[in-house]
């Protein structure tokens, strides 16, 4: 059972939590006039990493608030937590939608 | 021969105190302080099983918990019996019942042992090839015999009655193992004030050190002897507040953020529990930093005939006769690849065992304990190997040969008699946890072991589990590693050493089998005990062409046990390693699994069994439900009356009665598990745009629709009745099962997608109750209940919404139907629901109201082709399947979903489409979920065109009717399909969906 800082309320373990998948993957704003492939990517596609993954948690039975976070894959260790709508901490390659 | 067996003196175990036990019914005794396995050697029985594949006899190999073989049930009474534990670690008390495993008719003389002779039918992957075909023996014939004729203990045949306890626990240190290691590295930290846990599995405290022998011979540690420092230790820790020691708890398993579960066995030593005391008590330890002192396993070696009862790991046989005073035979031959087997040969020697020989298989044994062998006169031969043994039910002698200088086994062997064996290939290192908290090993040719190498938790191992066996560099290692842990814990690192004298380095180990003669003996060499695992298996393997350990692994089974290979792993890569000419790091290792010995069930269930095994959620009106006999039925966590019979009707009667009272007359409905959601601010409209597929903007105050809500993929997620209570207020409602998910999902796109929006989402679920009031009679029944609301007709129209008051409490009433009959649905604060119930009930009584349950509100609404999210839906169904297209908002730009529906496969023609099925005798009801087909009878295989989805009698109809997701199925109509029953297939004709008052005409009566 991992231990997620969340940046709201602190430190709690996972059974607090819900996983959220891979963050910054935004919601494609002109989602109808998508072509099929772009919005297969947006709906399908996500990364399998190994190594340093950026996630979404949500604090379920807590405060309720989605955040993201940098997990390595490899050992389970959080690199960092930061907010909704904060860019992930530098030296991350995040993969970006084709729109 | 009671006792016949011990030394006069010493030991742990208390003379004063013997204790009476049975084994397979026979009475023994032993002493307080034994193990079931010391006090089985003390009477001298050695045969203790018959082994899991081939049932051969089988002793104790071992005197903690790597044992393989010495599996034993212990049972207090039916439901208290506990099979498959190692007698090694069952700790004697007064009374106990023993049993052994896997014999018939008895341990001495066992049918199942034809399997030995068979043996050359019953391979590695002898599963995997003979049972292959026909498929279906497999069930019938296959398995059940084999399980019958292999397979080690029986489960109790009743409940567990034990209560088992768990606790989350934070401390500065865990230190896992309280031998040498574990009690330098505890005192360390908590010397600087560290909050300290020291757990250990065994009885007593100090590991490796209970196996020493005390008096002269014993180690000194710190100027005294060792039994002298533990005692002092272990009382400088108890008495420290900020410790706590934990004997008989088994650390099982590394989780990560430094996690870690023991598992603490509370009364299974004791004669009589307290019947309050939980058995076992879990306990999940977050440390901030753990110390790894789990110790080290000394390795069998593997020559023909390894298997027979009286042969002992070399330690093993030290710790029976130094920690329970018991002398495992009387004339022992010694085969070793390590120096620690002339230790136990003198210690032996010491207790008056006659030592036969002491056989090495390393050219030269000149450290200083074969020097003290040689001079306390007991033979030493190097390089010799032992080629075979013999002894039905326990080893009468065994052959030795001499090894050449090239390695090869010289001809002719030497018989030696004997009635005990003693074997070591070294030490193992216990890299279970290290390895399970994702710890990188590195290989330690000089151990011929794997060690932690590269720590991926904050855990550092000491000790012999990372390959150090000296006791005084293990004890040096403990305790630094315990003054490091605290200081990375934020206390003062101070390196505490304790001074010890240097002792003996253990050197020399071996993997993989012994020597033998180019000619084979035809006797099995064993690798794995407890799997019955043998050189030839591993070797058929690899001529079969498998190379991966993990494969070999797999195919041979070896290392699959519940000892999880703790004896045998290392033999077996050492072993495949010669067979495939690579370095074992080359060959690799297979995983560690928790948990390092087999973990009770009821320790992890904890509390949460019976009535506490999941929450119950219950409505209002439940207690008013069950006193008015209402049958339940679980609808997620909720308890939903499922109907109400009356003077003992079956089931389908009163749902019948119940389904015409409301087409009839009236009935009511407790809805209260709908889910609510209540979605307020300025942007609440444009939220509900985006989210839900219809258009919100049109829908006035005071009026409802009907909302469907997709996943972006453009599959039906939930539905349910969403009224506008304000211009920036909406009341959602949701299925009963939905309504977490739901909320999750827009609350996801409120904070994530959509930050800009001035939107706000509150559960009010269970601050309503909600009383459906359905029927031609329902607007009669409420007109003298209801105040402040014009509940005419004309005044208020189907999917009207009104807040007013009913009874003098506050009200918000839907004009809503779910039954396609006139309807209100009455929501009251849930706190009012079971007295407004109660006088809706009391009104109705004049109108015959009748109360209802979930399976009539199902033929209801089935009849009316009203579908259930999960019943109708499966996540594959778009609204056009479900015949809600109309529910669109087509103008508007964006909603969840919207992109997905515009792909052209989900307008293809032939998608599955829901449709009515009337069977051809109409009073056949189908099963839901069966295939529907085109044709009758076909062969297979056959393409279904969909299945049922919904099937019930209609009483209303006097007929049955299903609903139906069909291919193609809007263009079927009229149409005759088939659909299997257990009577065949019959004929349906294809129907729209709606069943009965297609006009709606009684809806807006
Ligand atoms: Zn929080």
């Amino acid at each position: 059972m991992l231990l997620i800082e969340c940046p709201y309320c602190g430190e709690r373990p996972e059974l607090e939590f819900v996983y959220g998948g891979q963050a910054h993957i935004a919601r494609p704003q002109n989602a109808p006039d998508l072509s099929a492939q772009a919005w297969s990517d947006y709906l399908y596609q996500r990364d399998n990493t190994k190594g340093i993954h950026a996630e979404r948690w949500r604090h379920t039975h807590g405060c309720g608030r989605f955040f993201n976070a940098l997990r390595d894959t490899t050992t389970d260790h959080f690199i960092a937590i930061y907010k909704v709508g904060e860019a992930a901490p530098a030296a991350l390659k995040t993969r970006k939608v084709a729109l | 021969m009671n006792g016949a067996l011990r030394v006069d003196a010493g030991g742990r175990i208390n003379r004063a105190r013997p204790l009476r036990f049975t084994f397979d019914g026979h009475e023994l005794t032993g002493f307080e302080g034994d193990t079931l396995a010391s006090a089985l050697l003390a009477n001298g029985v050695h045969l203790v099983g018959r082994s899991f594949k081939y049932h051969r006899p089988r002793g104790i190999l071992a005197a903690g918990s790597e044992e393989p073989n010495a599996l034993v049930a212990v049972r207090r009474d039916d439901a208290r019996y506990t099979p498959n534990l190692r007698a090694t670690q069952v700790e004697l008390y007064d009374g106990l019942e023993a049993h052994s495993q896997n014999r018939w008719p008895s341990l001495s003389f066992d049918i199942g042992a034809v399997n030995d002779l068979l043996s050359p039918f019953i391979p590695a992957g002898f599963y995997y090839k003979t049972f292959m075909w026909p498929r279906s023996a497999w069930k019938s014939l296959y398995e059940p015999r084999i399980r019958a004729a292999a397979g080690l203990g029986e489960s109790p045949t009743q409940a567990d009655p034990d209560r088992y306890s768990n606790r989350y626990v934070h401390c500065d240190v865990l230190v896992v193992g309280a031998g040498p290691a574990g009690l330098a590295a505890a005192s360390a930290a908590a010397d600087v004030g560290a909050r300290v846990i020291l757990c250990d599995e065994q009885s007593e405290l100090g590991g490796s050190l209970l196996g020493e022998p005390d008096g002269a011979r014993a180690p000194q540690i710190e100027g005294e002897r060792a039994s002298a420092w533990l005692t002092q230790t272990i009382d400088t820790l108890t008495r420290n507040p900020r410790v706590s020691l934990l004997p008989r708890t088994t650390a099982f398993g590394y989780f990560p953020h430094n996690l870690v579960g023991l598992n603490q066995r509370l009364t299974d030593h004791l004669a009589n529990p307290h019947p309050d005391s939980p058995r076992e008590r879990q306990w999940q330890v977050r440390a901030q930093e753990v110390v790894l002192a789990t110790g080290a396993i000394e390795r069998p070696l593997v020559f023909p005939g390894n298997d027979r009862p009286g042969i002992l790991l070399a330690a093993a046989a030290r710790t029976y006769v130094n920690r329970y005073g018991v002398i495992p035979g009387s004339r022992a031959v010694v085969i070793t690849a390590c120096d620690e087997a002339y230790r136990a040969a003198l210690d032996l020697h010491d207790a008056g065992v006659f030592i036969a020989t002491i056989a090495d298989v390393r050219a030269q044994a000149y450290g200083p304990l074969a020097e003290r062998a040689r001079r306390a006169g007991l033979p030493v031969q190097t390089l010799t190997t032992l080629v075979g043994t013999s002894g039905r039910l326990r080893v009468n002698a065994v052959q030795l040969a001499r090894i050449g200088d090239d390695g090869k086994v010289i001809d002719g062997v030497q018989t030696m008699p004997c009635d005990l064996v003693l074997m070591s290939g070294g030490f193992t290192p216990s890299v279970h946890l290290f390895s399970q908290s994702r710890g990188k090993l590195a290989w330690d040719d000089k151990a011929q072991s794997f060690v932690p190498a590269q720590s991926a938790e904050r855990v550092r191992s000491a000790g012999s589990c990372r390959g150090t066996f000296a006791l005084a560099a293990v004890l040096e290692d403990g305790a630094s590693a315990g003054s490091a842990a605290a200081g990375d814990a934020g206390f003062a690192n101070t390196a505490r050493r304790p001074a010890v004298p240097a002792a003996d380095p253990a050197i020399g180990a071996y993997a993989g089998a012994l020597p033998q003669p180019g000619e084979s003996t035809g006797h099995k060499a064993f690798i794995d005990w407890q799997n019955d695992v043998t050189t030839r298996d591993l070797a058929l393997a690899t001529r079969e062409g498998f190379r991966s350990i993990e494969h070999i692994k797999r195919y041979t089974t070896t290392g699959m046990a519940t000892d999880q290979g703790k004896t045998s792993n290392l033999n077996a890569l050492g072993f495949v390693s010669r067979q495939l000419d690579k370095p074992i790091p080359e060959v690799g290792l297979t995983t560690f699994r928790m948990p390092y010995t087999p973990v009770t069930f009821g320790a992890f269930a904890g509390f949460a069994r019976g009535d506490l095994f999941d929450p119950t959620r219950t409505t209002p009106t439940h207690d008013w439900a069950a006193r008015n006999g209402a049958v339940f039925e679980d609808v997620s966590l909720w308890k939903r009356a499922r109907y109400f019979p009356r003077n003992g009707e079956a089931m389908h009667a009163a749902v019948a009665r119940e389904c015409l009272a409301v087409r009839k007359g009236c009935g009511i409905f407790d809805a209260s598990t709908l889910g609510k959601i209540e979605v307020v601010g300025k942007d609440a409209v444009t939220f509900m745009n985006r989210m839900y597929v219809n258009a919100w903007t049109s829908l006035a105050v005071g009026r409802s629709r009907y909302g469907v809500l997709l996943r972006d993929d453009g599959f039906i997620y939930d539905d349910g009745v969403v009224a506008r209570t304000a211009e920036d207020r909406f009341h959602v409602t949701t299925t009963t099962g939905g309504a977490a998910r739901v909320l999750a999902m827009m609350e996801d796109f409120v904070q994530t997608e959509w930050p800009d929006l001035s939107v706000w989402l509150t559960s009010t679920t269970e601050q309503w109750a909600v009383i459906a009031v359905q029927g031609p009679h329902a607007r009669r029944v409420l007109e003298g209940l209801v105040e402040g609301i014009d509940i005419s007709a004309q005044a208020m129209p189907h999917m009207s919404v009104a807040p007013g008051r009913i009874c003098g409490v506050p009200m918000l009433l839907f004009r809503v139907s779910f039954t396609g009959e006139l309807g209100f649905e009455v929501n009251v604060p849930a706190d009012f629901g079971l007295a407004v119930w109660e006088a809706i009930h009391a009104a109705g009584q004049q109108h015959g109201i009748t109360p209802y349950g979930t399976e009539a509100m199902h033929v209801l609404r089935a009849e009316k082709g009203y579908i259930i999210v999960g019943q109708e839906t499966d996540g594959t169904v778009t609204p056009d399947d479900a015949g809600l297209a109309w529910a669109i908002g087509k103008s508007k730009p964006d909603f969840v979903g919207k992109r997905s529906l515009q792909r052209p496969a989900m307008a293809a023609a032939d998608r599955k489409q829901l449709v009515g099925l009337f069977t051809a005798d109409s009073q056949v009801v189908l099963d839901e979920g069966t295939q529907v087909m085109l044709e009758r009878d076909q062969r297979p295989p056959v393409r279904p065109l969909g299945h049922v989805t919904s099937s019930y009698y209609s009483p209303v109809l006097s007929r049955s009717i299903a609903l139906a997701l069909v291919a193609g199925g809007r263009a079927r109509m009229g149409e005759a399909l088939y659909v299997s029953t257990p009577n065949g297939d019959v004929p349906v004709q294809v129907t729209s969906p709606v069943f009965y008052d297609s006009e709606g005409a009684r809806l807006n009566g």
